[in-house]
């Protein structure tokens, strides 16, 4: 296998990492709406930490997408 | 058909080239304008007019001010109120620059012919940097030598506090990082798709124009991806906003750490 295709089979597999923060999220926004559909009157009050664990869930993928990208475009 | 280069959006260039700098200890320090500082500069004069406009200290709000008030609501009310809470009051000023500075430039960056600076890991590494030392700087200050308990779980075992302790502090030495990487590669990430999907549009739209029988269907890709760039286009609004702040409320959750670590709210 050259290079260049190495390369590109790398990329692709560090992007597998998006399939947790895709589950993650999923769970993240599903549970916060079973939870706000049960006690609406709560549920404003949880939406900062709502996109609190969005963020720390989706950061798991964005750095596989960071890693995918190191490995496309930079030239060591 | 021209070449698909979804990076060169991203690179730097000067704009105002200025002579080099010697700095003491750091040797020669290039200075120039490049397009990354001058989109960071006009964002700090967009926001310097807003202000401006805007605190007319009106007792009836026109619509600028009352504009002006809603984010300083949402931000003293949800962000340093709602997290830190009333001790949190100190650090409005600098949490709402922060979310401003990076909301304007993630949108500044959305406009065409915008330069996304945030996009640069060099910036969000200098902003996330600059809260990561005021952090440790605000935990010393607040508590002396007792910001070490930041490390220690209370209520725990000493045995199993000590496997615990060097954990706590690699997640509390690597916040930094995970701050500068979530912004930068979510606005990079964003970028590239909307790239790829607009090549895209010119690669099928050509194949499906010049090409005999079946590859009149790349006509319909073409379509397709055009509505998805509509799509993701909308996508990044939310996503600007969203990590400027997502980034502000982060901040505020290590400041109350820190603030709050005597006791909780």
């Amino acid at each position: 296998m050259d290079h260049t295709s190495a390369k590109y089979i790398g990329a692709g597999l560090a992007m597998t990492g998006l399939i947790g923060a895709g589950a993650g999220l999923g769970i993240l926004f599903g549970n916060y709406l079973q939870a706000a559909m049960r006690n609406p009157a709560a549920a404003a009050s949880e939406r900062v930490w709502l996109f609190l664990g969005m963020a720390l869930a989706e950061s798991m993928g964005i750095f596989g997408l960071v890693m995918g990208f190191v490995i496309l475009f930079v030239n060591v | 058909m021209a070449a698909i280069v979804p990076m060169e959006q991203f690179l730097i260039h000067k704009v105002v080239p200025l002579p080099p700098i010697s700095a003491p200890g750091i040797g020669q320090v290039d200075l120039s304008i490049t397009n990354s500082v001058m989109f960071m500069l006009i964002a700090a004069g967009i926001l310097c007019l807003f202000f401006a406009v805007s605190a007319r200290r009106a007792i009836v709000p026109g619509r600028m001010q009352a504009m002006a008030e809603m984010i300083y609501g949402v931000v003293d009310g949800t962000l340093t109120g709602g997290i830190i809470g009333d001790r949190g009051r100190p650090f409005l000023p600098f949490i709402l620059t922060l979310f401003l500075f990076i909301a304007t430039l993630n949108i500044l960056g959305l406009m065409p012919g915008g330069f996304t600076v945030t996009s640069q890991l060099a910036v969000t590494a200098a902003l996330a940097l600059m809260t990561f030392l005021m952090v440790i700087v605000v935990g010393f200050a607040r508590n002396g030598l007792g910001f070490f308990k930041l490390f220690m779980p209370s209520g725990m075992p000493l045995p199993m506090a000590l496997g615990v302790m060097p954990i706590e502090l690699i997640s509390f030495l690597v916040r930094p990082l995970t701050l500068a990487m979530r912004l930068f590669g979510n606005l990079l990430g964003g970028h590239v798709v909307t790239y790829m999907f607009a090549s895209f549009v010119v690669g099928l739209g050509v194949f499906g124009i010049e090409g005999p029988g079946l590859a009149k269907l790349g006509l319909l890709g073409s379509g397709v991806s055009f509505a998805m760039i509509v799509a993701l286009t909308t996508l990044e609004f939310v996503v600007a906003f969203l990590q400027a702040f997502v980034f502000a409320a982060l901040a505020c959750v290590y400041l109350n750490e820190v603030v709050n670590l005597d006791h909780g709210h």
